[in-house]
């Protein structure tokens, strides 16, 4: 069984694995990050959405030993000291999720979109979201929550921002 | 779900690739980007007994100017591609295509080469390889050989290459001036598949089109490049009106597929229709 | 005093542990020692089992214990079955694993239970199942035919049952109407497709269990898991912890629910299974699938005179827990908002070698409200009448509430003039109306059209004796506690399950305003029938309009109480206290009083309580509604239709509901915009497809095409506001009703598009090919069996070399 180093929300973690195990699997199952659900198997929903080396993956198309060496943050390792990250508050803001499954990947997903486009507009927001499902909310207070919360990580200082 | 078992391997160098693939016989699979094999894995409907990992193959990222051509390394992501300066200068309509490819996510980690050797009729880049007149570039532990993209897409999820072969780069030539690119992709929602797809390029010269690459998506179990077309329009002026008149014969010789989105019949339609836009919209 | 809570855009305070990833999915928990299950399925839609030998499975590593259904016989029971529609319906058992025969492609056979899940999956490959296959029964009209194939031999008919509802003169209705529309909709079958796969996890203590569920009922799951498997109610509580979604979808008892617990008691250790999304797809029930032809009959200046509505309703292979009740609940809706002299109704249940349907979101009235609000287009349209126009003529007027429909129901309120008002301004129809002439005199080949749909629909399920009097086999109330904790703060037990909602936020803005305690002195709590020993859980959009009342009583038996106290505390009598802000005081002394924290603290302490009063202030309250919640709205809907491809694209959806009394109208506009959402993917682009030989051919999200950010438009919302006067808050339901209303306004925003080209419909979902066969004057089978793998995409594509 190879075995793997990866960093995952500022801890590091050497663990053997079989081949087979998917990365998102390998942070639920050997990890207990259970914050990142799992929501199809094509690849389509975007709800294990991690980012790897600082890059938006759907953890359920990786395996755990492609992430070897890698840094993977996941809905967990965002936020300081308990204080929400600007794009999870700004999910709460903006009603952005009900019953909340897709929110982990969406949050992810909309993290590294901002990385790309600090000012996305509502299209640039959707078109970037494209990869992730909801079927709750028609996504509309999604697109509102991106947006606001690109405003807010635009503003200079004050707040923390991770990663 | 979860994949059966397999062998992993991850040589460091494109010498231990090619005889990892050689040793490990026709059930071993490359994984590139993963990010169409994943899904196949996970389904069980691909039970690989190996899975070859490219990830740490030096070399195999590179994008690089060869002189009347570019090169793009077959491991290179879509996310590298789109953003690359030699990919949008010599070879736009790559960039513009694969911008159009799954979504960021799947992106970050699928590859140019990797979408090419899957050879997956639906995807979008195998037309754009066939309209450019690309060259694959592949090896082996028995040598190195090319292989036009005219030659390379064989059939349904099949290509040219032998099963101990590895696709390494793909030689781009570059358009030069003078032409304008588009891929028009017609699907049902932003994650589906192009029921049919166009990539074009044609190079103009004042109210005329001097030349012309077309070819399709999803029009036959492999991609096809609409020789009628480019044949109509070549010479002719830039208008719509010829453009459509070409267009008609953009599904001859095509055989396009049923599925649940589209009957042969509404194909070869859109074929047609997608055609005359798309020639419309890349001599702008 | 505190702020007025109930009608602020109070934030969830669900929210904090699910933008964390701190959430309870049951799948999330795995207590030390859980089994994992896998099952292995059916690849016939309809065979018997020749064999199932799993003596290899045993073997293999990890293997703890291996099950077919024949194993289980015994045990498992026949799943349940609530609605019996008629005396004479046809009910087959349901067995949770197949024991001699299957009947839909995904039907579980065998179970494996090992250490962990890929042991299990492994595992599942090793077992020889052999089948002898028998004729799939994939069409419902062929299902119906003499001679046809049967999906249940014994039986001797695929017919479930005829169901009719008749009242008025149909016959003098049509006798010489001078129009009478004709047509025959098809209802597609759906997935409905919570984001959050089933998952049970069921944990064994002695003779005792608890089994966690991704379910939207876990006090009827826990009556009918005791029916079903003859444990003791009392020995099996049910938690639904969070629950990412149901849309009708959880409102079930499955199988794979059932097996957990026999495994688990046979087993002694807790098992867990959960599905994958194809798994999924193939065995979560799924929603629609009825044929209608509709009779419409009018007069020449628009007035309708009767409708005669012939559905047939495909049941799937089994009757599961309302599977042939959902068409019923539509019975009544067909009428819509309007007046007429007759109504016909007949439905006939139908059993096919699929995935039994039952509820999903809007269950019944979607289809009704498809059916009605497309036929008056058609009718508009025969006349040469503008769509709002003709409706206008023949709807309830505002003044004529409380107004006794053909279909039998009072609707209590409603202003279908005000709505109608404001969504033509909000969507600018005059001047859309100018855009579409012009595109028709210019022959654009991307042609403009306006759907409307002024829709009503009936929910806050259900009055009890109704209920009854459809033969179903529970009643509707719902049950709230409130506990005032020594402390003065609050504990609210509510009996609705809520999977996404937002219960705990609105209860708790419903008991602050009426307690006069803070917002966030609220807590609570629901799903765990150890927690909430009463309920009949979340669905119908019930919550509220029946959980929040019981709950809003609830809190007046707190405060009558308090008052008690009070008054006692005080020395004055109760005539004289008056509540404010959270604190009695004697009227016109303000300076004297008691807030209820103290009173509260008195009550526990219980040192000096009246005479007859006991410790404690906490009350309990159950609510049965006398009539159903009536919301309505009018939606309007541009459509784009590219005459050229069959494209078509959203271009405006303006929404304006009337929900009557609105507790949080982020809420209520969240629901609005997810219902709207679902409700247009009916219309363009899903769809559950069987192939010839009963196949799923839409198993997973790269088939089934669930709709992005990026497909739908952005909606504009608004809302008025005229109170129900059933229930003593004026509120009505809200979670299906954006689903109910936007199938219809998008399909005849296509319709209207196309009508100059003599397009009088185009089937669901709009696909472009299906708007291209309209156009040519053709149209496809709803049941497309031309899905071939040689077709690139989709899960065709297996194979390839990188």
């Amino acid at each position: 069984m190879p075995r793997i180093r990866v960093e995952v929300d500022g801890a590091t973690y050497e663990d053997d694995v079989e081949p087979r195990l998917l990365l998102v699997h390998y942070l639920r199952e050997r990890l207990g990050k259970v914050g990142t659900p799992v929501g199809c198997d094509t690849s389509n929903c975007g709800a294990c959405t991690v980012l790897m080396d600082g890059m938006s993956v759907k953890s359920c198309s990786v395996l755990a030993v492609q992430a070897d060496g890698r840094d993977v943050t996941t809905v967990e390792g965002l936020g300081v000291n308990g204080v929400p990250h600007p794009m999870q508050r700004a999910f709460h803001e903006e009603h952005a999720l009900q019953c909340g499954y897709c929110t982990p990947g969406m949050i992810m997903a909309s993290l590294d979109l901002l990385r790309e486009d600090p000012d996305p507009s509502e299209d640039e927001v959707r078109e970037g979201l494209e990869g992730n499902l909801c079927r709750c909310t028609g996504y509309q207070n999604i697109v509102k929550a991106v947006r606001r919360a690109a405003s807010e990580m635009r503003e200079p200082a004050g707040q923390e921002v991770t990663p | 779900m979860i994949p059966a078992t397999f062998d992993y391997v991850r040589p460091a160098s494109l010498d231990d690739a090619v005889t990892a693939l050689s040793d490990a016989g026709e059930d071993a699979k490359v994984l590139a980007g993963g990010q169409s094999l994943m899904p196949l894995l996970r389904m069980r409907l691909a039970i690989p007994d190996a899975l070859i990992d490219l990830d740490r193959v030096g070399g195999l990222r590179e994008i690089r100017d060869a002189g009347d051509a570019i090169v793009i390394g077959a491991m290179a992501t879509h996310y590298q591609v789109i953003r690359d300066p030699l990919v949008r200068e010599h070879a736009p309509l790559v960039a513009e295509t694969t911008e159009t490819v799954a979504d960021p996510a799947v992106r970050h980690r699928g590859t140019f080469g990797g979408s090419l050797a899957h050879a997956d009729p639906a995807g979008d880049l195998p037309a754009v390889a066939l309209a450019l007149d690309a060259v694959f570039l592949v090896r082996s532990v028995r040598g190195e050989r090319e292989i036009p993209a005219s030659e390379f897409f064989v059939d349904w999820m099949t290509s040219a290459m032998e099963p101990d072969e590895l696709l390494v780069g793909v030689r781009l030539p570059k358009l030069g001036a003078g032409w304008g690119v588009h891929y028009e992709k017609f699907h049902r929602t932003a994650q589906a598949w192009a029921i049919v797809g166009v990539a074009c390029a044609v190079r103009r010269s004042g109210d005329g089109i001097e030349d012309a690459r077309v070819a399709l998506t999803n029009m036959g179990p492999a991609p096809v490049r609409a020789g009628a077309v480019e044949v109509a329009v070549k010479g002719g002026p830039a208008s719509e009106d010829a453009f459509r008149t070409a267009a008609a014969q953009a599904a001859a010789g095509t055989e396009p597929p049923a599925d649940l989105h589209g009957s042969p019949e509404y194909r070869t339609h859109l074929a047609t229709v997608l055609t005359a836009r798309a020639l419309a919209a890349a001599a702008g | 005093m505190t702020v007025q809570e109930v009608g602020s855009p109070r934030k969830r305070s669900e929210d904090a542990r699910l933008i964390t990833g701190r959430t309870r999915w049951t799948d999330n928990m795995t207590p030390a020692g859980t089994l994992h299950v896998a099952f292995l399925r059916s690849p016939y839609a309809h065979a018997r089992i020749a064999n199932l030998d799993t003596s290899q499975a045993k073997r293999s590593p990890g293997v703890v214990a291996v099950f077919t259904g024949q194993d289980l016989a015994e045990e498992q029971g026949s799943l349940p079955c609530a609605w019996v529609v008629t005396e004479d319906m046809k009910h087959p058992d349901h067995p949770s694993m197949a024991v001699t025969e299957v009947r839909y492609v995904g039907e579980p056979v065998a179970c494996v239970v090992a250490r962990d899940k890929a042991s299990a999956v492994d595992a599942l490959e090793e077992i020889d199942a052999d089948y002898e296959p028998l004729s799939a029964v994939v069409d419902m009209e062929a299902a119906l035919a003499d001679g046809a194939d049967l999906v249940h031999e014994d039986l001797g008919t695929n017919k479930s049952y005829t169901w009719v509802f008749e009242n008025g003169d149909l016959d003098a209705a049509m006798r010489d109407a001078p129009v009478v529309i004709e047509r025959r909709y098809v209802q597609q079958r759906l997935i409905p497709t919570a984001m959050e796969p089933r998952s049970v996890l069921c944990v064994p203590d002695g003779d005792e269990f608890t089994l966690y569920s991704a379910t939207q009922i876990p006090h009827i799951l826990r009556l009918m898991l005791a029916t079903v498997t003859e444990i003791p109610e009392h020995r099996i509580r049910v938690v639904a912890p969070d629950v990412g979604g149901g849309f009708g979808s959880k409102l079930q008892v499955y199988g794979e629910e059932v097996i957990a617990l026999l495994l688990a008691r046979r087993l002694g250790r807790p098992v867990k299974w959960t599905e994958t999304r194809s798994e999924g797809n193939m065995t979560v029930h799924h929603g629609r699938d009825q044929i209608q032809r509709l009779t419409l009959a009018a007069e020449r200046d628009g007035r309708i005179r009767g409708l005669k509505v012939d559905l047939l309703a495909d049941m799937g292979a089994y009757l599961m827990l309302v599977t042939p009740g959902i068409p019923l609940l539509g019975a009544f809706m067909f009428n819509g908002i309007y007046k007429m002299d007759a109504l016909s109704f007949t439905c006939t249940g139908v059993f096919t070698t699929k995935v039994p349907t039952d509820a999903y979101r809007g269950a019944g009235r979607p289809e009704a409200t498809f059916a009605i609000e497309r036929l008056m287009d058609e009718l508009a349209a025969e006349l040469g009448i503008d769509p709002i126009e003709v409706r206008r003529h023949n709807w309830i007027k505002h003044e004529e509430f409380p107004y006794e429909t053909i279909a039998g129901l009072t609707y209590d309120s409603g202003n279908y003039e005000a709505a109608t008002d404001k969504a033509l301004e909000l969507f600018e129809y005059d001047k859309l109306r100018a855009e579409q002439a012009d595109r028709r005199e210019r022959q654009d080949p991307v042609q403009l059209g306006i759907g409307v749909s002024t829709f009503t629909e009936m929910c806050g399920l259900a009055p009890s004796r109704v209920l009854g009097s459809l033969s179903y086999g529970a009643g509707g109330w719902e049950h709230a506690a409130v506990r005032v904790l020594p402390s003065g703060k609050v504990e609210v037990v509510t009996g609705s399950s809520a999977h996404g909602q937002g219960h705990e936020t609105a209860w708790a803005q419903i008991t602050a305003d009426r307690l006069g305690v803070p917002f966030e002195d609220v807590k609570v709590l629901h799903g765990d029938t150890a927690i909430s020993h009463k309920g009949m859980d979340t669905y119908g959009s019930r919550s509220l309009t029946v959980g929040g009342v019981a709950l809003f009583a609830a809190c007046e038996k707190v405060v009558d109480k308090a008052r008690t106290v009070a008054a006692h505390l005080l020395e004055a009598s109760e005539q004289d206290l008056e509540f404010t802000g959270g604190r009695f005081s004697v009227r016109g002394v303000q300076q004297e009083g008691k807030t209820l924290q103290e009173i509260a603290l008195a009550a526990f302490a219980a040192h000096d309580l009246p005479d007859g009063i006991e410790p404690s202030l906490d009350s309990d309250a159950t609510f049965d509604p006398d009539n159903f919640s009536f919301p309505h709205g009018t939606h309007l809907c541009a459509a784009e239709v590219d005459t050229e491809t069959g494209m078509v694209k959203l271009r405006k959806y303006v929404a304006v509901d009337d929900v009557g009394k609105v507790v949080n109208p982020l809420i209520v506009e969240g629901q609005v915009h997810g219902g709207l959402a679902q409700g247009i993917a009916q219309a363009l682009y899903e769809e559950a497809v069987y192939d010839a030989d009963g196949n799923l051919t839409t198993t997973t999200m790269a088939d089934y095409l669930i709709p992005s950010a990026k497909d739908l438009p952005t909606f504009t919302t608004d809302r008025t506001e005229t109170p129900a006067t059933s229930n003593p808050m004026g509120v009505k339901g809200v979670g299906e009703a954006g689903t109910i209303a936007s199938t219809p306004a998008v399909v005849n925003a296509i319709v209207d598009a196309l009508r100059p080209h003599g397009v009088k419909d185009v089937p669901m979902p709009c696909t472009p090919e299906r708007v291209w066969l309209a156009l040519r004057g053709e149209s496809k089978a709803a049941v497309d069996t031309s899905a071939q793998p040689g077709a690139g995409g989709g899960l065709g594509s297996a194979g390839g070399d990188q």
